[in-house]
């Protein structure tokens, strides 16, 4: 089936197979591996992007079902100049990641987070990141992460606007 | 000011940020162009005769190249134990040929074009299993009723120590008997099991895989595939979390690149999460029987573990593990009798291995329940029995009656300094109201003190190679023989480095975790990065320094000695006379500035601490929840307060897990029930609160950088800690123990029947 997709920006046309997954489309079709993959039960939560403005996590759903649609993976956050999303740099200053591979779904759950809420108590924050699994950081620095985040106000709760490219 | 001891962020963070780590599935090496999936068919029997293996319909299927079964790996020999003292029967085959041992083992392996057509195709392949009854748990393996290896004559693997001697609790006024499960657990790094191969025309293979040691899996590698290890380039990319489940290669590893020599194609296989977890070693496991015994005012007088230890079907790591249990039986105090025995079986279920802390956190969960049931039956506040036995603080080494020789500790002090920081006494002011009042919701305070061995020696000795070159550009590489995967070495090292020679740490990349460029390494495990790894690019920066100072000398026409070091310049400079130097990106200019080193630690260290653990528990639906965590952790010299407290939370998670929510499960047919993550309890933010630290910092004498060992604290310590809460929230109503994971079914039992008196 065809399917046109955007992608941080970039549309795209593509012939995929009607089951394949979103996350497998954006890994093997589009080439952008930061989106990972940690279970096979919509658990885990590192497979989370945006989608139209939602947080989904992108095993769920299938690449055809987002036909027409804007997604924003973790390698579309950050600036042309390559500044980083308010949440990116919290993630960094609070040391909100250490292997690295519940990162870019953590990052992207904490924008949707933060979108819903753009000031969470530490509770708060505990209950918006409950779908998403990390077993390196214990959450203490991630939960504080996202609160630094919010201090850079309703920026924090935003993926970067598409840019209408013409294909 | 030194850059050593500060926040400094990571350097890694900005590309792990922007556009994600590169981890081995996501790698577009071009050596790996037309590379096949690799799709394991599993045994979905515990234990059972392999009748037959029919891939007749799967060849059929679309973009299946070939189905390689036991008949296709005759010539490659089985894998022998990993350690000498293993029953030599128990080894391991690449395929099953004859008998599964375990819901996992490897029957076949699908090789398709694309990933997905492997799982259909896989679907298709037909096993036909004789069933034999399952081996689950250590007394239907230690009664040895069933055998896993027949040829072996019995389930034992490796036995350890010696019975206690009869009159070993002879004179004691209290003695008091627990028998415990320390349950097992999976580590579940986030990426799973992955792994690539590539065959080049010279006859070398090159290898990537998610692994914590690149050189410690090539000499596996050569040893079970019967190859020079020279021909293995090895390389660990970006890795996902390890926890100890990532020592050593997996034969699944070395059999994608059998695989690929076989098909003569590139080959690559990244398990699926069920796969992982119920395929990839598993941590703990031990059935432990304690006996503590003493006198009245306090004084422990005896202690005893006995202990069987799982180790799952083929021997791996987890044979080991009792050893280090044993070894660190005595803990902290001074106890002057103690006794181990340990025995090691196998069992119809996936192997056993380290999981964060192998050993020790085990040996701290046992002594420290021990330690609150002698003071629950003397009626003493479970702090002052600690305080009575604790070893007296010492800075000349001190050797245990297991034989360990800690190197320096003060563990009064980090007690104290938790209970201090928790408000001890406000705390049991307060759980003596609500449990005057009969609330429902009662609070619970539990306690560890804790020391533990980091550094020990794992095959590759207790030090660490490094090298360090300065380039002409102004920039530096060092070369590391430990394998980060997650701890921030890319960083720690590179402060290590421009500590030393004035070159910032942006300028200072870290390669780490390939066989070529790195032949020699004891990779990342027991908390020996820092204070080996680290150890050795600190000398290595001595080392480059006086090197250039030499050749500096020369050049400048001055002696050696009137040149020191001048950190603004990144170079050398004429003391007294500061800007009148040389760079050593100049010196390099003019020649190689190159160093290669290798730490030598005399001996491992001894970090300990002390936690203090608040829970509160809903008597009425046995809901335990953690609302606090306080820790001390000590582990000498810290070079990065930010990495070591990372490193100080994930270990608390790890261990508020294990003590509340997470196990490892299998039916009495030997059926995985825990083979998702939608099964396996695995604890999210929600189950956590955020952890109070607490600061201590008792150097060693071991490194020049006065550094022990921190990855394993926080599961060391916080583990018995909220199992001590959870069962001193419920101790007034008569409870004595609750085993781990204190479930909220587990909790309510222990409190109806402890209220029904039975
Ligand atoms: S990979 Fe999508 S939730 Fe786990
Ligand atoms: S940083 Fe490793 S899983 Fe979250």
């Amino acid at each position: 089936m065809q399917v046109s997709i955007t992608v941080n920006g970039q549309p795209r046309t593509d012939e995929v197979e009607p089951r394949l997954l979103l996350a497998h489309y954006l890994r093997e079709v589009r080439g952008l591996t930061a989106t990972n993959i940690g279970c096979d039960t919509t658990s885990c939560g590192a497979c989370t992007v945006v989608v139209d403005g939602l947080t989904v996590k992108s095993c769920t759903v299938l690449a055809v079902q987002t036909d027409g649609g804007q997604v924003t993976t973790l390698e579309g956050l950050a600036g042309p100049d390559g500044e980083l999303h308010p949440v990116q740099r919290a993630f960094r200053e609070e040391h909100g990641l250490q292997c690295g591979f519940c990162t870019p779904g953590m990052v992207m759950a904490a924008i949707g987070v933060l979108a819903d809420n753009p000031d969470p108590s530490d509770r708060e924050v505990r209950e918006g990141l409950e779908g998403n699994l990390c077993r390196c950081t214990g959450y203490h620095n991630i939960v504080r992460a996202v609160q630094a985040a919010a201090k850079a106000g309703p920026a924090a709760g935003q993926v970067p606007q598409a840019q209408e490219v013409q294909a | 000011m030194s850059i050593l001891g500060t926040r400094v962020v990571r350097t890694e963070d900005p590309l792990f940020l922007t556009r994600g780590a590169t981890y081995t599935d996501d790698l577009t090496d071009e050596r790996l162009t037309g590379a096949l999936h690799a799709t394991f068919v599993r045994s979905t029997v515990a234990h059972g005769r392999l009748l037959s293996v029919d891939a007749s319909a799967a060849l059929e299927a679309p973009g299946v190249v070939a189905v390689v079964t036991a008949q296709d790996v005759a010539d490659l020999a089985p894998i022998p134990p990993p350690f000498p003292f293993i029953n030599p029967a128990m080894t391991r085959p690449w395929l099953a040929s004859d008998r599964v041992r375990f819901v996992g083992d490897p029957v076949a392996v699908v090789l398709t074009e694309e990933r997905y057509q492997g799982e259909d195709a896989a679907e298709m392949v037909a096993v036909d299993i004789d069933p034999l009854p399952a081996v689950v748990g250590t007394a239907a393996a230690a009664s040895d009723e069933v055998l896993l290896f027949p040829e072996a004559g019995t389930n034992v693997m490796a036995s350890f120590g010696d019975p206690a001697p009869a009159d070993f609790f002879d004179g004691c006024e209290v003695v008091v008997t627990q028998a415990m499960v320390n349950q097992r657990v999976a580590p579940v790094p986030l990426e799973g099991r992955a792994a690539a191969a590539a065959w080049s025309e010279d006859g070398r293979v090159t290898v990537w895989c998610t692994n914590q040691g690149a050189q410690q899996a090539r000499g596996q590698f050569g040893d079970w595939l019967e190859m020079d290890p020279d021909l293995i380039h090895l390389i660990t990319p970006d890795v996902g979390g390890g926890f100890g489940a990532k020592i050593g290669a997996d034969p699944e590893y070395a059999f994608v690149a059998w695989l690929a020599k076989h098909v003569g194609r590139p080959v690559r296989w990244a398990e699926s999460r069920s796969e992982n977890l119920i395929g990839m070693l598993h941590g703990r496991g031990q059935d432990q029987v304690v006996t503590v015994g003493g006198r009245r005012d306090g004084t422990i007088e005896a202690y005893s573990i006995v202990f069987d230890q799982d180790c799952g079907s083929y021997p791996r790591i987890g044979a080991v593990l009792p050893t280090l249990t044993m070894l660190m039986a005595p803990g902290v105090y001074g106890f002057p009798k103690v006794h181990a025995q340990a025995r090691a079986l196998a069992t119809t279920t996936t192997s056993i291995g380290a999981y964060r802390g192998a050993g020790r956190p085990e040996a701290t969960a046992a002594l420290e329940r021990a330690v609150d049931l002698f003071a629950a039956e003397i009626g003493t506040d479970p702090a002052d029995v600690r305080r009575k036995n604790l070893l007296p603080a010492f800075s000349e080494p001190h050797t245990t009656p297991t034989g360990a020789t800690y190197d320096t500790g003060d563990y009064t002090v980090a007690l104290d300094k938790a209970l201090e920081a928790a408000g001890y006494a406000e705390l049991r002011a307060e759980q003596a109201r609500r449990r005057e009042r009969g609330d429902v919701r009662q609070l619970g305070i539990g306690m560890s003190v804790y020391v533990e061995i980091t550094g020990a020696d794992n095959g590759a000795g207790t030090g660490e190679a490094a090298s360090l070159e300065v380039h002409p550009d102004g920039t530096a590489t060092v070369l590391t023989g430990t394998s980060p995967h997650g701890q921030g070495h890319a960083t720690a090292w590179a402060m290590i480095a421009s500590d030393q020679l004035g070159i910032p740490i942006e300028k200072i990349s870290v390669v780490h975790g390939d066989t070529d460029r790195v032949p020699q390494g004891g990779g990342t495990m027991g908390s020996r990065s820092l204070q080996q790894g680290g150890a050795a690019v600190h000398q290595a920066a001595g080392e480059l320094v006086d090197l250039a100072r030499q050749r500096a000398a020369e050049k400048l026409e001055v002696a050696p000695e009137d040149l020191v070091v001048d950190l603004g310049l990144a170079g050398l400079a004429v003391r007294g006379t500061p800007g009148t130097g040389i760079t050593f990106a100049e010196l390099a200019a003019d020649e190689q500035l190159l160093v290669q080193t290798r730490f030598t630690a005399a001996a491992p260290t001894f970090p300990f601490g002390a936690h203090v653990v608040v829970v509160e528990v809903d008597v009425e639906s046995g809901k335990a929840e953690v609302t606090r965590l306080i820790a001390v952790d000590d582990a000498g010299t810290i070079l990065n307060p930010l990495l070591a407290e990372g490193q100080r939370h994930g270990g608390y998670a790890q261990g508020v897990a294990q003590a509340l929510l997470e196990e490892v499960l299998y039916d009495e047919d030997g059926n995985p029930t825990t083979s998702t993550l939608a099964d396996y309890p695995f604890v999210s933010a929600t189950e956590l609160p955020s952890f109070e630290l607490v600061e201590m910092a008792t150097p060693t004498p071991m490194n020049a950088l006065g550094a022990k060992g921190i990855g394993e604290a926080g599961t060391i310590g916080a583990t018995p800690a909220v199992q001590n809460a959870v069962i001193d929230a419920v101790a007034h109503l008569g409870v004595r123990h609750i085993d781990m994971p204190t479930t909220p079914m587990r909790v309510f039992r222990a409190v109806q029947q402890a209220r029904g008196g039975s």
